[in-house]
């Protein structure tokens, strides 16, 4: 038994343990991030919640300048941008994640196949620190 | 899939619209006067306000905006047709494009034969932080937003894809840009009725004046090209990549098919009409496209019994100039990964083969996100009827397509219109 659910705030409560969960679907053998009980793919509710390995590639990007509230709150601003990115998961599903260790400075340097694995960043302070999912490339 | 076929058809009588800008002594409601008192002079045998039995109104986020939910009943009393029903449709971006086909179904259905459908927004109250953070909430809050996913940083993840999977240079967007700015320059209502070289000349000017170094651009390219003049929202998409935040409204009066004669001698028919939605950005099986638009476009070609070749001119959702790209090959009017070097070519432009947003588009005109859908019809209107001005299309334009997407593709509605007489 898996110590999370499909609801969908447990993604979060499972990053903070520092771990990457999905679902995969016992009758058609799809996974999915983040967890959904109903398969997107076959509709049956024969999913189970299961951990990823974390490694991935990033198949699209952007390098943000203009952040919202809580990434300027964060200290990304013009001067210090941020790069987030759509990551494939070797399991197969996407997710949206910021992305670490690339050339903030030089966009056109980061390369669309950047072989990457999961880490977390945590933002804000204090009880309103919360963790969120990050990768950096290998 | 069985062909669905509407049990009767809708025509478009007139539309209106108020200037599309920033203005700080305007609410929604003043905007949407504003449009309804524009649309009484495009209904040319004039109505009586009386016989519009609902109001269907495409807004984002007013709760948001201007601190005012409920909006409809309140515009409706506004222009004095209380009590008819009155709804309020939110689908982000697509929320105009989308009362407008929910407004025609309603008359399809037999339940109402006059129809008003608006589209109002009004955003420039808030700092462009907390409006970032506001357009923000019809991405997935839950697992977009918090990755630091912008709306601009959406577009430009999916410009990424499509530069990687087509070999497409960044210069091409810049042309998307130019070319609306050219079109806006031409529209008494746009936000921005200057071209990219006139900014770029007063930009230069300013700099003389102030005794700065002036920049040495050339062109348009160059000023482009140059984060001095253009600078990074979200790379690969720069300012001038960006359409505004914009405060306006647009209204379309929506008949059954048997009474437009008793409002105009020209009215323009809906021949077809889609939408079709989608989940994130992430579970999308290509991010060089938005699969919703080519849904919603196939739906509407369908029930138009017609091939996007006969589309004379198009308005399409050009939020950022990656989208006006892909538009125009999720569309069908050039195949995936040609629509960089249609647009390069100049196809996209008013004496192009394919005239795609002539009214300046998102982009230039301006971009109320509710309103913005209704406003495409409205220059579908004015070109069909040939009365666009300086910017009207030549050879007499029979059908014209609107294009209308919601976030990041969750959402995309095309109607199609046709002039008959």
């Amino acid at each position: 038994m898996s110590d999370y659910t499909m609801n969908s705030k447990d993604f979060y409560k499972a990053l903070a343990d520092q771990k990457l969960i999905g679902s995969h679907c016992k009758f058609c053998d799809a996974y999915a991030i983040p967890q959904k009980s109903i398969c997107p793919k076959c509709h049956q509710q024969e999913s189970e919640i299961i951990e990823f390995s974390g490694d991935g590639k990033l198949v699209a990007y952007t390098v943000i300048s203009v952040p919202p509230v809580m990434m300027a709150e964060a200290g990304y601003d013009a001067k210090n941008p941020y790069c987030v990115g759509i990551v494939e998961l070797v399991e197969g599903p996407r997710i949206s994640a910021q992305i670490l260790d690339v050339d903030m400075h030089h966009p056109e340097n980061i390369k669309i196949g950047t072989q990457l694995r999961m880490t977390t960043i945590t933002r804000g302070e204090d009880e309103k620190k919360v963790t969120y999912l990050a990768f950096r490339p290998i | 899939m069985t062909e669905k076929k509407w049990s009767r058809n809708v025509a478009l009588v007139g539309t209106g619209m108020s200037k599309f800008g920033a203005f700080s002594d305007k609410t929604s409601r003043d905007l949407f006067v504003e449009a309804f008192c524009d649309l009484k002079n495009y209904v040319d045998k004039g109505f009586d306000p009386k016989r519009i039995e609902a109001l269907y109104l495409g807004n984002f986020s007013s709760d948001q905006f201007e601190k005012q939910a409920h909006l409809a009943p309140i515009l409706a009393s506004w222009i004095g047709i209380s009590p008819v029903p009155t709804m309020r449709i939110e689908d982000a971006c697509a929320s105009g494009g989308v009362a407008l086909r929910q407004a025609a179904l309603a008359i399809a259905s037999g339940e109402y034969d006059v129809v008003l459908v608006g589209g109002v927004e009004k955003m420039t109250d808030l700092h462009i932080a907390q409006v970032t953070e506001a357009l923000g909430t019809a991405a997935d809050s839950q697992f977009e937003i918090p990755a630091g996913f912008t709306f601009p940083g959406f577009y430009a993840a999916m410009a990424t894809a499509y530069m990687a999977k087509y070999d497409a240079p960044k210069e091409a967007f810049y042309h998307v840009s130019i070319k609306n700015h050219k079109n806006g320059a031409l529209n008494d209502n746009a936000q921005y009725q200057l071209t990219i070289r006139q900014i770029m000349e007063s930009k230069k000017e300013r700099a003389a004046i102030k005794g700065r170094p002036v920049p040495e651009w050339e062109d348009e390219m160059e000023f482009l090209s140059d984060p001095k003049g253009n600078p990074n929202i979200a790379w690969p998409m720069a300012l001038f990549d960006c359409s505004p935040v914009s405060d306006g409204a647009a209204v379309a009066l929506l008949v059954a098919e048997d009474l437009a004669q008793e409002f105009t001698d020209k009215p323009l028919y809906l021949i077809g009409s889609g939408q079709a939605s989608d989940g994130a950005l992430p579970d999308r099986e290509t991010l060089a496209s938005i699969p919703a638009a080519k849904l919603a476009g196939a739906q509407a070609y369908r029930m138009a019994g017609i091939n996007p070749e006969d589309i004379d001119l198009a308005e399409v959702h050009d939020c950022f100039t990656i989208a006006e790209i892909m538009a125009s090959e999720d569309l069908g009017f050039f195949p995936h990964g040609e629509g960089w070097k249609a647009a390069m070519q100049g196809k996209t432009a008013r004496n192009g083969d394919r005239p795609i947003n002539t009214s300046g588009g998102l982009k230039a005109k301006g971009h109320p996100v509710g309103a913005s859908g209704v406003g495409q019809v409205v220059e579908i209107w004015k070109q069909l009827h040939g009365i666009a001005g300086e910017r009207q299309i030549e050879g007499e334009p029979r059908i014209g397509l609107t294009h209308n997407v919601g976030g990041s593709g969750q959402t995309c509605v095309v109607n199609i219109f046709e002039r008959r007489d």
